[in-house]
């Protein structure tokens, strides 16, 4: 049910599944998985998150130091590895934030335009 | 970066958690087991592309793929030991030798002078070209004012001469250097013991201070660190020793350990001994300089032109427009390494094309193995390796033999050190500073790189272009090479035999050369004579000299004729200077004169030198040189009677040619001692042309004059007969010290052996090209013969089909020799036009023999082309000895 109405979903804009990450890593700690379930719950399944995707950022994340990890165990009593957002990760996260932001105003007030 | 990696295992477990998760949050939403896993794997994506992604981005792919290549290669080298052996060591003798040579071209002509800012030392040298005289040496007036000029920071001259040093256990003669008080200053070195001269000081003669060389310190005076304050006794002169130099020091140029300068004294050469400066006086035959900092030697030689032209002016007497008087700079380094720039060049090239022949050979095998393993190839291009991998991993085993190869010729080099720097001649300029250094092996590592590139990358481009299905397709022991691929080892071969005839013809050129030379009539005879040296002192206060003039040196003289003449076995004797020892002297053992000709005075104020010769009446006698007209000197022209002399037929040439020299009147002005104005020498007797200065030169102007009446300080003993090498030489030494025994008498030496020495540097050249030529030669040999055998065994099957057919086996033996001779005819034209070249730049190094010598030519080539003819004999009698039954059964 999750995969059914795939199509219509949106794919992720390149770089931005950084962002979504460390935005989600905010509320503390939490495993790949969770991860992909908060985007998806999150944007009300708007967004299409291939899993498989989630891990190689996780990796690129890890290695630039904004998330660390660290083996846990989930809260159905899994073994999982849970990653939380590291002091420099935030920084990163305000400065990506309001890069965003400027972004999409910018992209927002041309479309408008044309539109009017 | 360099941060501990997690582990693909620890990855691949998160992946195997996360799907866990998944399929769990599926099943608590109602689906079976089944489809939650399916479902959560989809939802995944392609879990081995995440793997082999993180894989990707945590390894560095290209390291494991040329790890993984290293360990292949080693592994297949190991499989195959005579192959790798006969490769590694091809290589190994190729770049051993190469190295060898490299390092010789490196302490020569590529590394800086051992001075600091070597860039900015020149040699100045006064060259006299209206008279056809050339770096004539410079007078002590023009030193001074070069050094006033301000183009140099400093200028300075070698006087150079041997001194005897008493006082010690037994007088000895040891190597004095004679030179201005900024020497030292000059080349910018410091005593490693008390202090060098004063650069300033302006004694006009020897300020009585010495600093002694780090040999001499430890070898007379056992390191004595008091040794400063200490005075020696030179020439009966006593000097104070004020510093001890350095152990690596060298004079600019000097060679071997025992010709080094072991005591530097300081002269202004403006005082006694030296005579009173005069401009015309040239008595200082090496002037060095440091031109001044800022200045290029281009821009300190234009200033120094606009210089000359003032000097020109300002003394129009002593520099006469006709002798075109000219100052050069010299780059110090160029002189220093003088002539033997070109043949070294010629032993880098001669031993670089084996490398290359080498190289060609090891590309031969590579191929014929690369044919065996071409299934390997295929089959691994058809499980999917990419044309790019498989041939950097042909190029990898092959930089890997080779650099092997490298490592073994760096270890038979490192042993072989000592014996190879020992057949070096001693005549090689800085032979002292060769070592095996970091840009030695540099070059070592860099030529193994590169020859393993050479050899590597026709067989890796062939691997690459396999055609797959047939490859396959093939049974594994037929498989042959793809015509392209035999097309390959012929050109390879034809580019072998190319290389080896090139080297082959500048042996032979080097060899012809060489044996014209020790065949050349040299006017003189040297069997069975010997000469010893001997040094008589020079005091500085001359009134102190008690062989000061030729009379008082005549008894002395008289009396070591006569005492030598009692040796047993001795015949003949007689007494010259070191001049007079034919081919073994030194430029700086020559006496030179400004010759002045009777009628033609005034035309010659800046007078041509001459190398006059001293020597006693019998001397021409016992080197067995020939009078032509006139007579030669005599018993009778002593001291008092009228000066006399006697030239050679070069020298009647160069100064009457339309006349007889005999009765012609001339004066000999000393350059370098007494002062000039003499009277009148008349030429008495023309004698026949020596070859005494070199074998390669027939005529030398040479003027010889009675040592009776023309005193010498450095005197040679001749003797003639049936001499004991041993014995004779301790005799003579005994007899003389029973005259006086101050003096010493040394360095007994067979004229035969001096010959022989004088061409030492050709003897070296042209064993090093032989030995060179005779290693290609061998490569090219085994070479054609691993090609024609492998031909052979690929038509197996062909010859035993045709000998079943009824071919007879001379025809077969035809077959496969056309074959080889093919390629070898093909080769020996090549390379006969490449030697053209190649013999054309070597002009130089040739005597009597053209450089497109047809006898060599031709020679050469059917010596190679003989040697690859029986190379092919060998497989082609294989191929005759082929049983029909067995070939046909051979598919």
């Amino acid at each position: 049910m999750s995969t059914q109405d795939a199509r219509e979903r949106l794919e992720l804009l390149q770089g931005t599944l950084d962002l979504l990450i460390l935005r989600t890593l905010i509320f503390g700690s939490q495993h790949g998985q969770g991860i992909a379930r908060a985007i998806q719950q999150t944007s009300d399944e708007e967004l299409l998150v291939e899993h498989g995707a989630l891990y190689p950022a996780l990796q690129r994340l890890e290695e630039r130091g904004w998330i660390s990890a660290k083996w846990g165990i989930s809260a159905n009593n899994r073994k999982a590895r849970f990653y939380s957002l590291t002091p420099v990760g935030r920084k990163q996260l305000l400065k990506e934030t309001s890069k965003w932001n400027r972004l999409t105003a910018a992209i927002g007030r041309i479309l408008e335009s044309e539109e009017g | 970066m360099f941060r501990r990696k997690r582990k693909a295992s620890d990855f691949g477990a998160e992946i195997e958690a996360h799907i866990q998760l998944e399929t769990e949050r599926l099943q608590e939403q109602g689906l079976s087991y089944e489809d939650a896993r399916t479902a959560a794997r989809r939802s995944f994506g392609n879990v081995t592309n995440t793997q082999e992604h993180f894989y990707e981005s945590n390894h560095l792919l290209w390291w494991d793929n040329f790890w993984q290549d290293i360990r292949y290669a080693a592994r297949m080298l190991r499989k195959s030991p005579g192959f790798a052996a006969i490769a590694i060591l091809t290589i190994a003798l190729g770049i051993g030798a190469t190295t060898a040579i490299f390092s010789v071209v490196d302490a020569t002509l590529l590394h800086p002078l051992p001075y600091p800012h070597p860039e900015q030392l020149v040699t100045i040298q006064d060259d006299l070209p209206g008279v056809g005289a050339r770096d004539v040496g410079i007078s002590v007036p023009e030193w001074h004012d070069f050094q006033r000029s301000g183009i140099f920071q400093y200028v300075s001259a070698l006087g150079g001469g041997d001194t005897n040093l008493t006082g010690a256990s037994e007088p000895a003669r040891i190597r004095l250097l004679t030179i201005p008080p900024n020497y030292f200053a000059l080349l910018d070195v410091k005593p490693q013991l008390g202090r060098s001269f004063d650069p300033e000081d302006q004694t006009p003669g020897f300020n009585l201070e010495v600093l002694i060389s780090d040999g001499l310190w430890k070898r007379a005076f056992g390191s004595d660190p008091h040794i400063l304050g200490k005075s020696v006794r030179l020439d009966n002169d006593l000097y104070r020793v004020v510093g001890v130099m350095p152990p690596g020091f060298h004079d600019p140029g000097a060679t071997v350990e025992e010709s080094n300068t072991d005591v530097w004294a300081a002269a202004g050469f403006a005082g006694p001994p030296a005579p009173p400066p005069q401009r015309n006086l040239r008595i200082l035959p090496e002037a060095i300089a440091r031109i001044a900092p800022g200045l290029t030697i281009a821009a300190a030689q234009s200033r120094l032109n606009a210089l000359v032209a003032s000097l020109q002016k300002e003394y129009p007497t002593d520099y006469p427009l006709q002798s075109g008087w000219r100052v050069r700079l010299v780059p110090l380094a160029e002189t220093v390494v003088g002539n033997v720039r070109q043949s070294l060049i010629l032993l880098l090239g001669a031993v670089g094309l084996v490398l290359l022949i080498g190289c060609v050979n090891v590309a031969n095998l590579l191929l014929a193995r690369a044919s065996a393993r071409g299934r390997e190839m295929a089959v691994r291009q058809a499980l999917g390796a990419a044309r790019a991998r498989l041939i950097r991993q042909l190029l990898t085993e092959s930089v890997l033999l080779s650099l092997l190869g490298g490592i073994v010729g760096l270890a038979i080099l490192f042993c072989a050190k000592g014996f190879l720097l020992q057949i070096m001649p001693d005549s090689l300029p800085r032979l002292n500073e060769v070592s095996i250094n970091w840009s030695v092996l540099l070059f070592a590592l860099a030529a193994s790189l590169v020859a393993g590139m050479i050899f590597g990358l026709a067989p890796a481009l062939h691997a690459g272009r396999v055609d797959l299905i047939p490859m396959l397709k093939q049974e594994a022991r037929g498989s042959t090479g793809s015509g392209e691929q035999a097309r390959t080892r012929r050109v390879l071969m034809v580019t072998e035999f190319a290389l080896s005839l090139v080297l082959m013809i500048a042996a032979g050129l080097l060899l012809r050369s060489f044996w014209d030379l020790l065949n050349v009539r040299p006017g003189f005879n040297p069997q069975s004579v010997m000469a010893m040296h001997m040094w008589l002192p020079v005091p500085n206060d001359p009134d102190t000299d008690i062989y000061g003039s030729p009379a008082q040196e005549a008894p002395f003289v008289r009396e070591i004729l006569r005492r030598a003449g009692t040796l047993s076995g001795v015949e003949e004797v007689a007494i010259g200077d070191i001049a007079a020892i034919p081919l073994g002297h030194g430029r700086n053992d020559l006496n030179p004169f400004a010759l002045v000709l009777e009628g033609r005075e005034n035309q010659s104020d800046d007078s041509p030198l001459v190398n006059a010769t001293i020597v006693t009446p019998s001397y021409f006698h016992l080197v067995g040189m020939t009078l032509q007209r006139g007579r030669l000197l005599s018993d009778s022209d002593k001291e008092n009677a009228p000066a006399v002399a006697v030239i050679n037929e070069a020298f009647a040439r160069t100064y009457w040619p339309n006349d007889d020299a005999v009765g012609k009147h001339l004066k000999l002005n000393n350059a370098r001692g007494t002062t000039p104005n003499r009277s009148w020498t008349t030429v008495v007797g023309v004698i026949a042309d020596a070859r005494t200065e070199s074998l390669a030169e027939p005529s030398v102007p040479q003027i010889y004059v009675s040592v009776y009446q023309q005193r010498s300080k450095d005197l040679a003993i001749f003797l003639r007969g049936r001499l004991d090498r041993s014995a004779t030489p301790a005799e003579l030494r005994e007899q003389v010290q029973l005259i006086n025994p101050e003096l010493p008498v040394f360095g007994a030496q067979m004229l035969t052996d001096v010959v022989t020495a004088s061409l030492s540097e050709r003897r070296f050249s042209l064993e090093m090209v032989g030995l060179f030529a005779l290693t290609a030669l061998l490569l090219a040999g085994l070479g054609i013969y691993g090609v024609i055998s492998y031909l052979v065994s690929e038509r197996t099957h062909e010859i035993g089909i045709r000998l079943a057919l009824g071919a007879r086996s001379g025809n077969i033996l035809r077959m496969v020799l056309r074959q080889g001779l093919g390629l070898a005819i093909a080769g020996a034209a090549v390379g006969l036009i490449c030697a053209l070249v190649v013999s054309h730049l070597m002009a130089g190094l040739l005597y009597g023999v053209r450089p497109t010598d047809p006898l060599t030519f031709a020679g050469v080539a059917l010596l190679l082309i003989g040697v690859a003819l029986l190379a092919c004999y060998i497989p082609a009698r294989r191929a005759i000895r082929v049983d029909p039954l067995v070939a046909l059964r051979h598919e």
